[in-house]
């Protein structure tokens, strides 16, 4: 940011105000010339769908398919019922609200929910630790550092879809881990089982970007600093919760937000994995996936649940960038800017 | 805690004073040497821990489909042919078609998104104007949706527009996701170039665009192929979208691999599955070997410089 406070073109001197301003109003245009392509295609791919899906969120649950467009047919405003159905689990029955038999998706909300916010907290401590652990090893100076870095990205560049197919032969049940442990787990049907195959193949998977966040965050760290605490007698152990962990803050929560907001959207390894099921057959539903089941059945529930999810997602990123960013006042503007901005 | 010793290790590298007797500088190297065995035990646990499925899923896609449950870590019984029956189409599996898919629909995202990315991210980094903050809030407010969103409307507009089973139906939603990334990347390395050298150019006299086209854009060259890489490996690798818009003509390698199918239903054909994960994830590999240091500093670009 400290390049942008230096005004780009330096008016010339020689100018007054008018022609100071007359800059001004050229660099905007210039700007929003350069952005309109960005903008229009920002529009067109993001802006309308949300905006649709939006709309749609508050029409009636299609009732059948139209003949002649071969698509639902909508059925009229109806406000926010949509949303009622999901939060208070209910169904129209033939024009009657009511509440939702068990198996529908609706009842299956608070589930998914719960899912969710498991699979994301569990996920994003277990990377977080081990991510801190990784890029302190990868920070020392040894020989074969290089090929300990190359390793750490092999997990992060194998497409989460291959992932999710190499650990479902590894989870299955005559697989190379059942073997090898001597046990015989269900890993992909049993309830909790499934559960931690998901979180055992995603950590795996993405621990290694989380790595590099926090090593590039290490880095940053003046070697003075270390050496300040050692000289004041400070123990390793000291210095890591008083000096390392403080200092690495700002880049660890960078790190966090952005793996909060990626693990709540998290589609495509319990969709490959168990295809949503385990245990009753719900085990591991994420509000992603039932979302998708959703909308093989009505495309207005499925836009009201979607913006569900993104009122959760937006809320989550919120309360972290203002819980977070607000404990970082006065000792590290930087770090509240950049929680800020992302 | 061992993992604390690292500030240690790199403050005992300094040559050792004379201030420090003979038996303490003793003491201190053999300290020093028993870190740098806990270091190279921990870093041999991180590879390993890294490698092992990757190296099982390549053992296994080389070994005969009657082993395939055998838990021998060794390359045995090595065969070819489910390299072969990974490109067989027999069981209405596409591979080789869906590779070219991707190379086509990633390929095109990544230059339109750069070619858009680079003007908006320019125009982010360098230039002041009002609005600034609304519009960068806008793209990674965008990057923040979920995905999920987007299929519905696309679906119901695609289908209306009767471009059901064509590219585009692929790459607008692509740009979608590949736009924010590139935005916001490019932004970040942006903002650490020398614009004092735009500005010599401009006083010696070349117009703003030719000072960004003659300067500017050669320096930014390996922020540009970075973002190139990086906005590749997201598309390649995006599953969501592909799997509610493509069929499996129109598809990626993800859908592909993602709905493999053997010859006998309700059986997976892993020995095969593995085979084609490898060549799917092999593209990727050598990427990442050959440019392991720029796709460690885009990553890296966002999250932390600010």
């Amino acid at each position: 940011m400290t390049a942008l406070a230096a005004p780009p073109n330096s008016p010339p001197k020689l100018a007054g105000r008018a022609s100071a301003e007359a800059n001004r109003r050229r660099m905007t245009r210039v700007a929003y010339g350069l952005l309109a392509p960005t903008i229009i295609a920002m529009l067109v791919v993001v802006a309308y769908p949300i905006v649709q899906s939006i709309i749609q969120s508050f029409n009636s649950d299609a009732s059948g398919i139209d003949p002649k467009t071969g698509l639902f047919r909508a059925g009229g405003f109806v406000g926010l019922q949509n949303y009622t159905n999901w939060l208070f689990q209910q169904c129209q029955v033939g024009g009657v609200t009511q509440a939702c038999p068990a198996g529908s998706p609706q009842a299956g909300f608070y589930n998914s929910v719960f899912v969710t916010f498991f699979f994301t907290i569990v996920t994003v401590a277990l990377e977080t630790v081990f991510g801190v652990w990784m890029a302190f090893i990868m920070n020392r100076n040894f020989r074969g550092r290089g090929i300990l870095r190359a390793a750490v990205l092999v997990p992060w560049a194998i497409p989460t879809a291959v992932t999710a197919k190499l650990w479902y032969f590894i989870f299955d049940p005559s697989g190379v881990l059942n073997t090898v442990l001597n046990v015989n787990v269900l890993w992909l049907s049993d309830l909790w089982a499934s559960r931690f195959a998901i979180i055992i193949a995603d950590t795996w998977k993405t621990t290694p970007f989380m790595a590099l966040l926090i090593l590039a965050g290490l880095q940053l760290i003046p070697e003075e600093t270390y050496e300040a605490a050692k000289m004041d007698g400070s123990s390793t152990i000291q210095t890591f919760f008083r000096i390392t962990l403080p200092l690495l803050k700002p880049a660890l929560v960078v790190a966090i937000l952005f793996r909060t907001l990626d693990a709540l959207r998290m589609y495509d390894l319990p969709a490959i994995l168990t295809g949503g099921g385990g245990g009753g057959g719900q085990g591991t539903q994420t509000l992603s996936i039932l979302v998708v089941k959703q909308i093989q059945q009505s495309n207005d529930s499925a836009s009201a649940l979607s913006t569900i999810t993104f009122l959760i997602i937006f809320a989550v990123a919120f309360i972290f960038i203002r819980v977070l960013g607000a404990n970082l006042t006065g000792n590290a503007p930087k770090a509240r800017r950049v929680a800020k901005e992302a | 805690m061992t993992t604390v010793a690292g500030p240690a290790v790199e403050a005992a590298e300094r040559p050792v004073t004379n201030q420090y007797s003979a038996s303490r500088a003793r003491a201190r190297r053999r300290k020093q040497g028993a870190a740098a065995v806990r270091t190279a035990v921990q870093a041999a646990v991180i590879v390993v821990w890294c490698l092992l499925p990757f190296y099982w899923m390549v053992v296994i896609g080389l070994r005969d489909s009657s082993y395939t449950f055998d838990p021998n870590p060794l390359p045995i019984h090595l065969t070819f042919a489910n390299y072969a029956s990974a490109f067989d189409t027999a069981n209405g599996n596409y591979l080789g078609l869906a590779l070219l898919n991707s190379f086509f629909i990633c390929t095109v995202v990544t230059i339109i998104a750069l070619l858009l990315g680079i003007s908006a991210a320019y125009c982010l980094a360098r230039l002041n104007f009002p609005g600034k903050g609304l519009i960068m809030g806008f793209i990674l407010g965008a990057s923040m949706f979920p995905g999920v969103a987007l299929l519905t409307p696309l679906f119901a507009l695609f289908s209306q527009l009767g471009w059901s089973g064509q590219y585009q139906v692929l790459i607008i939603p692509y740009i979608a996701g590949a736009l924010p990334l590139t935005v916001y990347t490019l932004n970040s390395f942006f903002r650490e170039m020398p614009w004092d050298l735009e500005e010599a150019a401009r006083i010696d006299g070349c117009t703003p665009a030719q000072a960004f086209r003659i300067v500017i854009l050669p320096l930014a060259a390996p922020a540009v192929f970075t973002t190139a890489i990086l906005a590749f490996i997201a598309s390649w690798n995006e599953y969501l979208l592909v799997s509610v818009l493509g069929n499996d003509q129109i598809q990626t390698v993800t859908r592909a691999i993602a709905n493999f199918t053997g010859s006998i239903p309700h059986v997976q054909p892993y020995t095969t599955i593995m085979a084609a994960g490898t060549i799917v994830t092999i593209p990727l590999i050598i990427l990442v070997l050959l440019f392991q240091r720029r796709i460690v500093a885009g990553l890296t670009a966002g999250g932390v410089k600010g």
